[in-house]
Parts: C-alpha cells; structure tokens; sequence
C-alpha cells in the first residue's frame, strides 16, 4: 500500500514529473492540434476528458470500495437526459410539469443534473446496497435496463430516438460553441473532479471504502456502519457520471436511451479495468485506450466489436493490474 | 375472461423460457462461482444454429437437434477454453471476460446472418390452434412450448435429486473441497454443468425463435430479465429459479398486456398506451425491488 512508499522516493518524484507533462500537453493541445492541422482531435479529446470523469466516478465505488455495478449508465444517461428535458423546455417555453421553467444555461443545468443524479443513486443504491456479491451486480444491471425503459417509453422527449441538444448550454453568458472553449470548460471541471477524487480517496472516508473492500466484516466489527459508507460513495459516484452525462449530451449535442444502454456501463468498466483498478489516473488512461482502440477499429471495420471482444478476454486473462500498473512498472514503483 | 386465460398462458410461457435460462446460470453460479454474461449468448447461439439448419434442411425437426448440439458444444469450449481460467478469479474479471465474449458472439452474429431478425414458422405439425375452452384458442406451439418447458424442468429436477451425477453437483455446490478430496473430477463435472446449463440456454433460444425471431443481441435482452429471476428466487437456488421465472414472466405479459387498459380510464388513450407500455416494462424491476426489500437474499436462497 501507499504507506511504504516514502514521499520523497524518486519513484514518486518519477510519476509526478509525469503527471506535470502530461497536464501541460492538455493545456496546449487545443492549439498544437490546430497548428499541427489537426484539429478535430480538440473535439475527440473533449470527448475523453468527459467520458473519463464518468469512469473515475465508477471506480471510487468498483475499485476503491468493490462494489461490481454494472449499471452506471444509469447516471450517466439521466445526467445527460437532464441537459436534454431542460433544452428541449427551454425551446417550447413550457414550464415542467407546470412548474419550473427550462433552461440553457449550464450553472443550471449541471447542478440540477448532479441533483437528479445524486437522488436517483441515492433511492437505487438504498436498494441494491441491500445485496452484496453477484445479486448486486444483477440489480445494479437490472435497474439500469429500468431506467433505460423508462426513457424508451418517454414519448414526450423523444423516445427511441432521443433529443436533439440544437445548441451548446451557455456558461454565464460564456459562449461554449466553440470547440476549444468546450474543451477547457470540460477539461476544468475534469480536473476539479480528478482533485476531488484525489483528497477523497486519502480521507478518513476513502480509507473507510478502502477498508470495506477488503474485509467489510472488519470495518463492520471495529464499528463502522459500512452500509452508510458504501451508500455515500455510491450517490457521488452517481453524481460524477450524471456530471460526466451532462457534459457528454452538450458535446454531442444529442441525448438517446443509448447513454442508458448496458453496453454503456460495460463499457465504462472496461475503462476501469484497462486503466487499473483502484488507481486514482488509471480510468482517464483506461477512457484514452479505448476511445482510440475503438476509433482506430472502427476506421479498419464497422465489426471492431469482434477484434475488441476476444482482445478483452485476453487481457483479463493475462494481463493483470492494467496499464497503469504496466507504467508502475516501468517506473519502478513496486508500491501502488 | 378469455383473453385474460390467454395471457396467463402467455405469461407461463415466457416464464417457461426465463427458467431454462435462470436455472442453467444459477447451477453455474451456484457450483463454480462464476457469472456468466454470455449465458445469453448460448441462448442467441442455439437459435441461428436451429434457424440455419432448418433452413437449409427444410425441417424443423433436424433444425432442433442441431441447435441444441451448437449450443452445448460452444458452452464446452467456452468452458474449457475461457471459463475455466476465471473459476479462482473474482466476479469482476468474470464479468468482463463474459462481457467481452457477447461483443465478440453479438458481432459474429451480425457479420453471418446480417443485422435484419430472421423469422421462421413452427412447423406445421405444431401451427393452429386448440381450443382450451368453448370460445377460447391458443396457438399449439405455444401450448407445446410450455410443456417441454415443464418437462425439462421435471427431468432437470430428477436429474439432480435422483441420480449419482446429480448428487456430485449437488455436493459440488455446497462442499466443493470435500467432493474434490474424495477423488472425484471435479474439472470433468464443472465442464458437465457448464455444458448442461448451455444446453438449456440453447433449448429457450430454439424456442423462442419461431415466436419473436432470431437476432443478434436477443441473448441480452432476456438475459437481463434472467439476472431478475435469479435475484428474486435466490441466487443457486434452482427451486427459486423456477418460482422466479413463473412469477416474472407471469407478472410482466399482465402488466404490458392490461396496464394501458386500465389507464386508459384515467387519461387520453395515446398517453396511456405510452405510459401503461413504460410502467409495464419496468414493472418486474420494481417487483424485484420489493421482494429484495423483504427478503434481501430472494424468496428462497441456496444456503440457509
């Protein structure tokens, strides 16, 4: 554990160099990608530093507190259906359910989002925190596919088809339409969750989680309501992805129960497990490896989904510990 | 009051099917430990084989065993192959690995057979109707469906209780180390409950082809309805598969078939129909949210 590792260790002074370099190249990569003529990777890397904030929420409760949910799409779609419902009010001047008007303005929407999201882990996570084991991971997938039929018989906002987003959320005013200025909207409030995410894990509540993976009798015995704990890690858990959702619908300007769907929850895990699981970066990494595996695939063949199936068994089965424990490796740390 | 019968009948069928699928994914569980995603896919895998074969034979009843043989053989290999490796591996890598069988079974699928369903018709031995009651029809391979559903369920119960084999799986479920101690081939018997459990997976997915079509992605689709059944039986239980799988199958056809009716009464008849169709699909979800309030290990749990 972390404990052994001495602050000062060159190891640690070696992957803090790093973490420098590679938040200076986010920094500059709006304009090297333009200078370079490159410019639509600005919009793909948008998409990564959104879709990894909805992974790291999936690790703080599947790596740090082993809870398997397979059903985190469920946030991360109702965040982005709340961006959606507000637009589309907003457009049609009616107010929802009579009662709240809708919006376009993202300090609106995104703390509403996170509200939503946070309510609904919370009523969810009541549940299916009940169960442990396997019965979890079948009630976390199975509420999600709820949620997702939920929005398919949604006529009203679009169903099957999903809601158009015509134009980006404004930000006070600040006009995001612009790509390069999404990017770094995205790219903070990335950096502010990964922060969060960081003294998180470290407090007194994220020993707690980490503890309850290892032996939630333990923790039970010296005292410790684990229910509680794993109940609290599972709401902002849901709040990041609804974050993360929120973000992802303005990006795309579009939001369909696809964002529900369990391939999306697959998917995220992935990430998790690509990156290392119980890493705080591994899940940024994991989103960047798989966001370019699949466009890499996809441009070779519309059926990448048969290269990447098998190459995920393979990488289950032989190759623990993710890439980031690969770059502990190759850094020589032998303490993460 | 027929179309009440009916849809009952309906519900028991699709119950029928949930349990030849719960039962093989809880027996698995319940003996290696594992989860396995792609139980759905054993399920996809015994439809195209039926639906291909019958195809190119003309008969249905060449098509059915050669469905059954498909999907037992790619559980044994899946098991020998893959599975094997993740019985000591924690649910997590057991769920991704399964995960990333269904993109690459989905997508094969796909590549084959195209993304368009195939349909085929029962054979014309089991197409018409009987008539349950004066008045009152239903399709015989529906009525036929639900039979062999039973059948198999009574055979699987005999299977279990009654014979050594059975006795092996029962005492692997429970005292895994002991039953290896006393010498018997465990590896062999893990391979023999995989396939078993393929082989029913296989048997639904036959079925239900003639019915809603063959396609890529139908595995998951009842799949998720399984996980459902086997949460609110009991996880290993086989007893709770098969009260589960009647409940849900029963209690999801009622409420798509009558819950825009009765809404009707209260609201316009568009979005009843759309309401009544979305509380009707999430309403086994919210029935298993109700027994796991209750119970939280299911209505009847494996181990005490």
């Amino acid at each position: 554990m972390d404990e052994t590792c001495d602050i000062a260790s060159p190891v640690k002074r070696r992957r803090a160099a790093l973490l420098v370099a590679v938040l200076a190249a986010l920094l500059i990569l709006p304009f090297a990608t333009q200078a370079l003529g490159y410019g639509s990777l600005t919009s793909f890397a948008t998409r990564i530093v959104i879709t990894a904030i909805a992974a790291s929420s999936l690790n703080l409760i599947l790596g740090y507190g082993g809870m398997i949910s397979f059903g985190h799409a469920a946030f991360y779609g109702v965040g982005g259906y709340v961006v959606g419902i507000l637009y589309a009010h907003a457009r049609s001047g009616e107010a929802i359910w009579g009662l709240m008007p809708g919006t376009s303005d993202l300090a609106v929407t995104l703390p509403l989002g996170l509200l939503v999201c946070g309510l609904l882990a919370l009523l969810l996570g009541a549940i299916s925190l009940r169960t442990s084991g396997v019965q979890f991971i079948m009630i976390t997938l199975a509420f999600a596919q709820m949620i997702y039929f939920l929005f398919v018989s949604l006529k009203a906002y679009g169903g099957d088809d999903g809601l158009s987003v015509r134009r980006r959320n404004e930000f006070f005013g600040l006009d995001v339409r612009d790509d390069t200025r999404f990017y770094f909207l995205s790219l903070g409030l990335a950096l502010l969750w990964f922060g969060f995410m960081a003294r998180l894990v470290n407090s007194r509540f994220g020993l707690v989680l980490r503890g309850i993976r290892q032996s939630e009798r333990r923790m039970a015995v010296i005292g410790i309501s684990t229910y509680r704990y794993k109940l609290a890690a599972y709401v902002i858990a849901g709040m990041g992805a609804g974050l993360s959702g929120a973000l992802m619908t303005n990006y795309a300007r579009f939001v369909s129960p696809d964002m529900l769907h369990w391939v999306q929850s697959g998917e995220l895990m992935i990430m998790v497990i690509l990156g290392g699981v119980g890493t705080l970066l591994g899940p940024a990494i994991g989103a960047v490896v798989l966001l370019s595996l699949e466009s890499v695939l996809a441009a070779y063949t519309e059926h990448w989904q048969v290269i990447l199936g098998p190459f995920l068994v393979l990488v289950i089965l032989f190759w623990r510990g993710g890439i980031n424990g690969l770059i502990s490796r190759l850094t020589g740390a032998r303490c993460e | 009051m027929s179309l009440f019968i009916e849809q009952i009948l309906n519900g028991v069928q699709l119950g029928v099917a949930l349990f030849l699928l719960a039962a093989g994914l809880t027996l698995i569980f319940g003996i290696m430990g594992v989860i396995n995603l792609a139980h759905g896919s054993l399920y996809m895998i015994g439809a195209f084989a039926m639906a291909w074969a019958t195809a190119r034979t003309g008969s249905f009843w060449l098509g059915v065993p050669f469905g059954l043989a498909a999907a037992a053989l790619t559980g044994v290999l899946m098991e020998v192959l893959i599975i094997r490796r993740l019985y000591a591996r924690d649910h997590l890598d057991q769920v991704l690995a399964t995960y990333g069988l269904i993109l690459f079974f989905n997508q094969m699928a796909t590549i084959i057979f195209g993304r368009q369903p195939l349909f085929l018709a029962p054979p014309s031995e089991l197409s018409g109707f009987i008539t349950l009651l004066p008045g009152m029809q239903y399709p015989v391979y529906r009525m036929v469906i639900i039979a062999a559903g039973l059948l198999v369920a009574i055979g699987l119960y005999l299977l279990i209780a009654r014979t050594r084999i059975g006795m092996l799986v029962r005492a692997g479920a429970t005292h895994r180390e002991m039953v290896r101690a006393l010498g018997v081939d465990i590896t062999l018997l893990y391979t023999f409950v995989f396939a078993l459990g393929a082989l029913l997976a296989g048997f639904a997915g036959i079925m239900a082809g003639p019915l809603y079509g063959v396609t890529a992605g139908m595995g998951e689709q009842i799949l998720i309805l399984t996980f459902v059944v086997v949460v609110i039986g009991g996880v290993g239980s086989i007893r709770g598969a098969f009260y589960g799988a009647l409940l849900v199958g029963i209690v999801d056809t009622m409420l798509r078939a009558f819950l825009p009716g009765l809404l009707r009464h209260f609201m316009a008849g568009q979005e009843a129909d759309a309401l009544g169709g979305g509380i009707g699909s999430m309403g086994v979800y919210l029935l298993m949210a109700l027994v796991l309030a209750i119970k939280p290990k299911g209505l009847f749990p494996a181990h005490g």
